[in-house]
C-alpha cells in the first residue's frame, strides 16, 4: 500500500515539478515523459516508413528502438543526478533558513537590550556612550537585514515565496516609503522628487513584497553616490538627485527611479541581477551590502507578472524601471 | 494595576520587559514555557498575554488555541511576539484569535509597548 502511494507520488509530475520550483517545460520529470513519447512515436514512424522503402522494416525499427533505449537510459541517469543536485540545493536552502532563524533570536535580544540601554530607562547616558550604542544598534540592524535577505533567498530557492495579492494604490506606498527614507537621503545629501501621473489605476500585488522592491531600489539610488555630483566643498554645494516617476503604460503601471549616482560599469551590467554579485565600483564607494537586493527585487517583480530593467552610464547615473500589470 | 502575562523562554527579554513594565506600572507575570504559561493564564487571569511562539514544552500555537478555547481566557487579548515571520504563521496566529502579531526584528521596544497599551485600551 505504502509502495503504491510512493509510485503515485512519483507519477504526479506537476507536483514533482512544483517541489523543485520549476515550470513544467523546464522540469526533467516532465521532459523525460515527453522523451518517452517521442521515442515510441519515432520507432513506430520508422517502422511505418521502413515498410514502404526497406526490405526488412522490423530490423530498422529494432535498431532505432535500441538506439532510443540507450538514449532513454542516459536521460534517466541525468534525471536521477538532477534530483540529487536539487535535493542538495534544497538542503542548502533549508540550512540557510534554519541558521537564519537561529540567528534571529539572539539578535533581537541584542537589539532590544541596546534600545533599552539607549532609552535612558536605566539611568542617564553620557553623549560619548550614546555614540557607541548607536554604532552597536546600527550594526545589529545591518545583521538583521542580511538575515532577512538570506531568508528571502532561501524562500525563493525553495519555490516558497508567497504572494498575498491585494489591490493597492502604488502612489500611496511610494509616498510612505519616501518619507521613511527621508532621514537617510538627507544624511546622504540627496534630494528625492516624485512625479506620479494623476488618477492611476489600482494594481493587484503583495504590498509587503512590493515594498521590499521599492526599498531596495531607493536604497541603492541613495547609497551609491557620485562624489562629482554630490558634495559640499567650501561654498559649492551639489546635491544628488533621485527622480521617481509612475505612470500608466498600456496595460501596465510603469515605475521608474533615476539617480545621478556612480552608475554601473558596462562589464558588470549582465551580472547585476545575480545573487551575491557586487559591482567593483560599488565596492569602492560603499562597502556595505550583501549583493542580494536586486536578485530578490527581480524575482518579486517577475512573480508579480511584471518586468524589470535598467540602463546606466558610469559616473552619470542609473535608471531602474519595472512594470506591474494592471489586471492580473 | 493591570497584569501582563509574558510567555517567553528568553530570560534576557523577560528581564528587560520586566523592568519596563515596572516603570509603566504594570504587573508582570512571567512564564518560561508554554505549559506554565497556560496554567498561569487560568490562575492569575491577566489583562493581556504576550506570547512567543517557539516555546519549550508547548508550542505557542497550542497555547493560543487552548487559551481561545477556554471560557476563562478566551476574551483576554493575546499579542504574539516572535521571530517567525512567514506569512503562513501570521495567518495561523490571527485565525486562532491573536489580537496582534509582532515580529521581534521589525519593532522597537517602545513600539511594542505602544501596541500593548493599545490592546489594553489605554
Amino acid at each position: 500500500m505504502i509502495k503504491f502511494k510512493r509510485v503515485a507520488e512519483e507519477l504526479n509530475i506537476p507536483a514533482q515539478c512544483r517541489k523543485y520550483g520549476l515550470s513544467i517545460w523546464q522540469c526533467p520529470q516532465f521532459l523525460f515523459l515527453v522523451m518517452g513519447l517521442v521515442i515510441i512515436v519515432s520507432t513506430l514512424a520508422t517502422y511505418l516508413i521502413g515498410r514502404r522503402y526497406v526490405e526488412d522494416p522490423e530490423k530498422v525499427a529494432l535498431i532505432t528502438f535500441l538506439l532510443a533505449a540507450v538514449l532513454f537510459i542516459i536521460a534517466f541517469v541525468i534525471t536521477g543526478s538532477f534530483e540529487r543536485l536539487a535535493e542538495a540545493n534544497r538542503m542548502k536552502s533549508e540550512f540557510i533558513s534554519i541558521v537564519s532563524h537561529q540567528l534571529r533570536s539572539p539578535l533581537s535580544n541584542l537589539k532590544w537590550a541596546i534600545e533599552f540601554l539607549m532609552s535612558g530607562r536605566l539611568g542617564p547616558i553620557a553623549p560619548e556612550q550614546l555614540e557607541y550604542f548607536k554604532i552597536l544598534k546600527e550594526n545589529g540592524g545591518r545583521m538583521g537585514e542580511l538575515i532577512s535577505d538570506l531568508l528571502m533567498v532561501s524562500r525563493i530557492e525553495q519555490g516558497n515565496l508567497p504572494l498575498k495579492k491585494e489591490e493597492i494604490v502604488l502612489e500611496e506606498l511610494i509616498r510612505k516609503l519616501i518619507k521613511d527614507f527621508e532621514p537617510f537621503a538627507k544624511a546622504s545629501n540627496m534630494e528625492i522628487s516624485f512625479n506620479p501621473q494623476a488618477e492611476l489605476p489600482k494594481i493587484s500585488v503583495d504590498p509587503s513584497q512590493l515594498k521590499v522592491v521599492i526599498e531596495n531600489l531607493l536604497d541603492n539610488a541613495i547609497r551609491y553616490i557620485n562624489p562629482a555630483e554630490n558634495h559640499i566643498l567650501g561654498k559649492e554645494t551639489k546635491r544628488g538627485k533621485i527622480e521617481i516617476k509612475v505612470e500608466k503604460r498600456k496595460n501596465n503601471i510603469y515605475f521608474e527611479i533615476k539617480d545621478n549616482g556612480v552608475g554601473i560599469p558596462k562589464e558588470d551590467r549582465k551580472y547585476i541581477f545575480q545573487k551575491f554579485f557586487r559591482s567593483e565600483n560599488v565596492m569602492r564607494y560603499q562597502t556595505q551590502g550583501s549583493g542580494l537586493g536586486l536578485y530578490i527585487t527581480k524575482v518579486i517583480i517577475e512573480k508579480s507578472g511584471g518586468k524589470i530593467g535598467f540602463d546606466s552610464e558610469e559616473l552619470k547615473g542609473t535608471r531602474f524601471w519595472f512594470t506591474i500589470p494592471i489586471k492580473s | 494595576m493591570k497584569k501582563i502575562l509574558f510567555i517567553e523562554d528568553e530570560s534576557a527579554l523577560q528581564k528587560a520587559f520586566g523592568e519596563i513594565f515596572k516603570q509603566e506600572n504594570y504587573e508582570m507575570i512571567s512564564a518560561l514555557d508554554g505549559e506554565v504559561g497556560l496554567r498561569l493564564a487560568k490562575l492569575k487571569k491577566p489583562d493581556l498575554i504576550l506570547l512567543d511562539l517557539i516555546l519549550p514544552k508547548k508550542h505557542g500555537f497550542e497555547v493560543l488555541k487552548a487559551l481561545k478555547e477556554d471560557t476563562q481566557t478566551k476574551d483576554t487579548p493575546v499579542i504574539v511576539l516572535t521571530n517567525l515571520e512567514e506569512a503562513a504563521e501570521v495567518e495561523k496566529a490571527l485565525e486562532l484569535g491573536a489580537t496582534t502579531y509582532l515580529v521581534k526584528a521589525q519593532y522597537s521596544l517602545e513600539e511594542v509597548l505602544e501596541k500593548i497599551k493599545r490592546a489594553l485600551g489605554e
